[in-house]
């Protein structure tokens, strides 16, 4: 399966940001696209360290978002407070089950999908695995695209508190969890963008007659 | 390797680094990476021409739907409407004003940043010449990309408006309509490869 010539060992750099290949013969570290002056390396910065750091805030954040209430609801004088497990179970038990769906999949799978399959890109590529890249690099493309979908729920409720304010008779208040649950979808958004998928390839040195860039000696 | 490649006639895979020599497509046609299974690029052409139409609309769409309320609530007599701008500062207001900030970037000052930056860049393309700012005005559309949520905050008004349903009477306004039909637009304008638009900036410079 890895037979193709890869950029790193032919000394090429394509430019994130505009696409273009550019000749890296003298292996700089610091250059810039020749057409749309980005700052070109061949793997991000740092990728997996970044990577890990915004998934693990992620992931203990995740705790107060779930336990905490993002919404307190107030009806005749009787206020009740939901976490986000609570309203999907809500909307169910009321009968509008394809919305508990919708909501079930944007504000639970999608972020526990995401803390999973990151915390498992990341060891994986770590140990240089071989297993399924293909399938792993296809992974990543879909928690790359579906992040943003969680944040359903933040504008739900402020919506809600915006509507839903009649005094005594009926109101519904935000509650803390839902900061802690912005900013778990926010976090995991940073730990997908930082990782570079190209790594889940790199699972051999470079085949490259010069030595081997050590990576830190260069300056 | 004993002679160089020319690297304006390759392409780099950006999910695995495999490097191919770029080959004509036809309509609608993608090439796809053998390696990882990646989309390479697609038929080049971007059409400046659709893009700026799209472009037109959705600054169109953006002030519709910002202006009138989204949706309107009553319960016992008492009613209650709300446009985008009525939420967010509602919310700013409230104990949880963090979150009226990222609401107001992701789904009011990206999405309209991305429409002017898309104007500013479009309109020069079109008749043949580069805006001076193209390099600055292209990196901020592809930054701001990944957090313009003009999607979600439909999806999310359409949720509010069903859960509320259930104990009161709700009646989704014309700016739902507005939020629905900007999210289309925005996400065919959105669909179009930046790439492309940098390729074809680059044949007027030549």
């Amino acid at each position: 399966m890895n037979n193709s010539s890869r950029a790193r060992d032919l000394k090429l750099i394509s430019c994130h940001a505009c696409g273009l290949v550019l000749d890296n013969q003298e292996e700089l570290r610091h250059s810039r696209c020749t057409r749309c002056d980005e700052h070109v390396y061949t793997r991000k910065p740092n990728s997996l360290s970044r990577s890990w750091a915004y998934l693990i805030a992620a992931t203990i954040l995740y705790i107060p978002a779930n336990l905490l209430p993002i919404m307190l609801t107030t009806k005749m004088y009787n206020t009740l407070s939901s976490t986000i497990v609570s309203g999907v179970i809500d909307l169910w038990q009321d009968g509008a089950w394809d919305l508990a769906i919708i909501v079930f999949t944007a504000s639970v799978v999608v972020p526990i999908l995401k803390l999973g399959l990151m915390t498992f890109l990341l060891i994986s590529t770590q140990r240089k695995s071989t297993w399924r890249q293909r399938e792993r690099t296809k992974l990543y493309r879909i928690i790359e695209h579906i992040g943003h979908w969680s944040m359903l729920d933040v504008f739900v409720v402020a919506l809600l508190i915006t509507l839903v304010h009649f005094n005594k008779l009926a109101l519904v208040q935000a509650g803390p969890g839902i900061v802690a649950f912005a900013a778990v979808v926010v976090l995991t958004m940073l730990s997908s963008m930082s990782f570079d998928p190209r790594l889940i390839w790199d699972t051999d040195e470079p085949k490259s007659s010069t030595p081997p860039d050590n990576g830190q000696t260069n300056g | 390797m004993q002679s160089r490649l020319n690297p304006a006639s390759l392409v780099i895979c950006e999910y695995c680094d495999a490097v191919y020599s770029r080959t004509p497509l036809k309509r609608r046609e993608k090439a796809h990476c053998l390696q990882c299974g990646s989309e390479l690029y697609r038929n080049a052409r971007v059409d400046i021409d659709v893009m700026l139409a799209l472009t037109l609309a959705s600054a169109i769409m953006f002030v519709i739907a910002n202006c009138y309320p989204i949706v309107e609530l009553n319960m016992s007599g008492l009613s209650n409407r709300a446009t985008l701008w009525d939420t967010l500062l509602f919310t700013l207001d409230s104990n949880v004003g963090v979150i009226a900030v990222f609401a107001a970037a992701s789904a009011f000052f990206f999405p309209l940043i991305q429409i002017l930056l898309f104007a500013y860049v479009l309109i020069p393309l079109r008749a043949g010449r580069k805006p001076r700012a193209f390099i600055g005005a292209m990196h901020a559309l592809r930054e701001m990309q990944p957090w313009s949520m003009v999607e979600v905050f439909m999806l999310g008004a359409v949720v509010s408006v069903i859960k509320l349903t259930a104990v009161a009477a709700v009646a989704a306004q014309i700016g739902l309509w507005g939020f629905a039909t900007l999210t289309l637009l925005l996400t065919v304008l959105s669909s179009f490869d930046l790439q492309d638009l940098w390729d074809q900036s680059e044949a007027l410079d030549a």
